[in-house]
């Protein structure tokens, strides 16, 4: 496997007034893999996650994307960079006012030229490859349930042909069947088209299931990162707390059984 | 995909007898579709090979435009061959070829008269349930009124005072300045208008009159009702998306009791207050305006109130207050109840209460003039 890293953070520091939520955090993303990012609440998944996208502009460090700068980038390189990025936000932050296919629609009217049956049909198919029936884009995302809004998200995010997602707890607020189903689609996609999946999570469950890597936030950095096997090993009380706890056994056994 | 702009996707076709060679080159990405995708779509049901093998770049809309162009001529009874694909990309063209969704074609059929028909009596229907359900809130108000007067206890006076805080004293300033201007406002046109009969002097009945009887009192309320209505929906709106009230009931309080009687009630002993001072302010501002355009003295002005303005205006105005009171509290409150569980709802029926509130009050008070004439009041 080439390890090419589509995504390097190096010495990021991100401060809220007094509160360093994050200090000299190093992290390295490859290409094509599925990387889960996990840490106990407030330590600054999301602000991680927000710093990567350009949402929140880190205190200091370096963000590098696909080989560039993306902190020092001028803006239409920036934008460059974020077509290529897709981000599912936690609850699907899809439009209210437009329907999920509209929604889906949106970063497809960025490119010059394409016809609104065009637009449909694409968007159409990303509904179907998120797991949703092609009818449902005729739906407000009020009308939806939270599963099928975190689904219509994904799709909004897939629109362009993303070579990195960015998900923020894909399956919170899921029930276990929903979950699992969530997990398997991120899997498949990942695998089928190729993605580099980032992945703020809580649920062990998920991390198994999808995950080709983990790295844990503790500390103010990125403690430490391999994959399951080798978090098992980790002997750092918060990690060891976290992968030996009784919901991970539960979720190992889980994954011993079916295999 | 900055970089595309200069690469293309290129389709070249051989028709053969029997057959036709497809040969797909370049990169077919979301990008590129809108220039090769035509060229596919032309394409008549025929047996077609395609080739695959030059393809650079393909993206899931690449790859739709090819599992489309197969399932059209699978359907026409043809046959399509891929050849030389790519490892990865036929993995791509199966997902999405599998997740091709299979989608009726569209019929807009234009509305007939019975769906015009049907719609508006929809249109109708709603507006009856609506004006049962406010006749139900204004019922639930009195009801749970006249349970406070048996049942002290239940009621909160410490509720009832602050919301007589936010609606009546908060309002005084604005009410206050907007009945001076509108006093000022009369005298100013009334002059005008009189000075040419040499009837100035009947600018103060003009005043007293128009604001004792209907402007003091209606524009209070309409400017009551900007306000209020919209805090009422606004407050037991948000309770209501964050399942507050269902938490309320589970608790054994009664919403009606605890939200609608100390918000309607204070409103029913504000409203009468504000229209009051309305009725000063507006005064003040007529006088003022007639001693500096007409050169009327207050002196003259008070004389003239107190000989050419019967008390019975000044009642004709109060006591529609306490009507428009109950609409403006009993909207309010509906329109809150019947927020839904999203933040889109509580702004959508924040704005209806408004122009609820403003038409309903705008409709009682033509009510109560038809009704005042026919007296003879």
């Amino acid at each position: 496997m080439d390890r090419e890293a589509i995504i390097s953070v190096r010495g990021l520091r991100n401060q809220f007034g007094s509160n360093v939520v994050h200090d000299n955090l190093d992290l390295d993303v490859w290409r094509g893999e599925v990387l889960g990012v996990v840490g106990g609440s407030g330590t600054g998944k999301s602000v991680l996650l927000r710093s990567i996208v350009g949402l929140l502009r880190p205190t200091a460090g370096h963000i590098k994307m696909f080989g560039i700068d993306a902190l020092s980038a001028d803006e239409e390189t920036r934008i460059a960079i974020d077509s290529r990025n897709g981000v599912m936000f936690q609850d699907g932050a899809l439009f209210s006012s437009l329907t999920v296919r509209e929604n889906v629609e949106v970063p497809l009217r960025m490119i010059p030229d394409l016809t609104s049956e065009l637009r449909r049909a694409l968007a159409d198919l990303k509904i179907s490859m998120a797991g949703l029936p092609w009818i449902a884009g005729n739906n407000y995302p009020s009308e939806l349930s939270g599963g099928m809004r975190k689904r219509a998200g994904l799709a909004r995010a897939l629109a362009l042909d993303p070579e990195i997602v960015f998900l923020d707890e894909p399956t919170a607020g899921l029930d276990p069947i929903g979950a699992s189903e969530f997990d398997t689609l991120i899997r498949g996609l990942s695998q089928q088209l190729g993605l580099t999946v980032f992945l703020v999570t809580h649920d062990l469950d998920t991390l198994h299931a999808t995950c080709d890597r983990i790295a844990v936030l503790a500390e103010k950095r990125v403690l430490v990162t391999g994959t399951m096997s080798e978090m098992l090993d980790v002997d750092h009380p918060w990690v060891h707390e976290y992968f030996h706890g009784p919901r991970a056994r539960a979720a190992i056994d889980a994954k011993d059984r079916t295999g | 995909m900055s970089d595309t702009g200069s690469v293309s996707a290129d389709v070249h076709i051989t028709e053969h007898d029997d057959r036709r060679d497809l040969t797909l080159s370049g990169v077919l990405t979301v990008q590129t579709l809108a220039r090769f995708h035509p060229k596919l779509e032309e394409l008549s049901p025929k047996n077609t090979r395609i080739e695959l093998s030059d393809i650079e770049r393909l993206d899931t809309a690449g790859a739709w435009a090819i599992a489309t162009l197969q399932k059209r001529m699978s359907k026409a009874g043809c046959h399509t061959e891929m050849r030389g694909a790519d490892p990865s990309h036929a993995d791509l063209l199966k997902t999405v070829s599998a997740a091709l969704p299979d989608i009726p074609d569209r019929k807009v059929t234009p509305p007939t008269w019975t769906d015009r028909l049907d719609s508006i009596g929809r249109a109708v229907a709603g507006g009856g349930v609506f004006a049962l359900e406010l006749c139900g809130y204004l019922g639930l108000f009195l009801a749970r009124l006249g349970r406070a007067f048996i049942h002290p206890r239940e009621f909160r006076v410490t509720a009832l005072v602050h919301h007589c805080q936010e609606v009546g004293l908060r309002a005084v300033p604005i009410v206050a300045l907007m009945a001076f201007l509108i006093g000022v406002v009369l005298a100013f046109q009334g002059s005008a208008q009189l000075r040419q009969f040499g009837a100035e002097v009947f600018v103060v009945d003009l005043i007293a009159i128009s604001i004792l009887r209907e402007l003091g009192i209606l524009l209070t309320a309409i400017i009551v009702a900007g306000r209020t209505a919209s805090a009422f929906t606004a407050a037991i709106g948000s309770m209501k998306m964050r399942e507050e009230i269902d938490a309320m009931r589970t608790l054994g309080i009664d919403p009606a009791m605890a939200l609608f009687v100390p918000r309607i009630l204070a409103l029913l002993l504000m409203l009468p207050i504000l229209g009051l001072i309305a009725n000063i302010t507006g005064l003040l501002g007529g006088a003022i305006m007639s001693w500096v355009e007409l050169d009327i003295s207050p002196a003259m002005f008070r004389t003239r109130l107190i000989e050419g303005t019967d008390i019975s205006h000044v009642i004709v105005g109060l006591v529609k207050a306490p009507v428009f009171a109950l609409i403006i509290g009993v909207v309010g409150c509906h329109a809150g109840m019947k927020v839904g569980n999203n933040a889109e709802s509580l702004g959508r029926m924040t704005s209806a209460a408004v122009v609820t509130a403003i038409f309903a009050v705008i409709v009682a008070d033509a009510l109560f003039s038809i009704f005042f004439a026919q007296m003879g009041v």
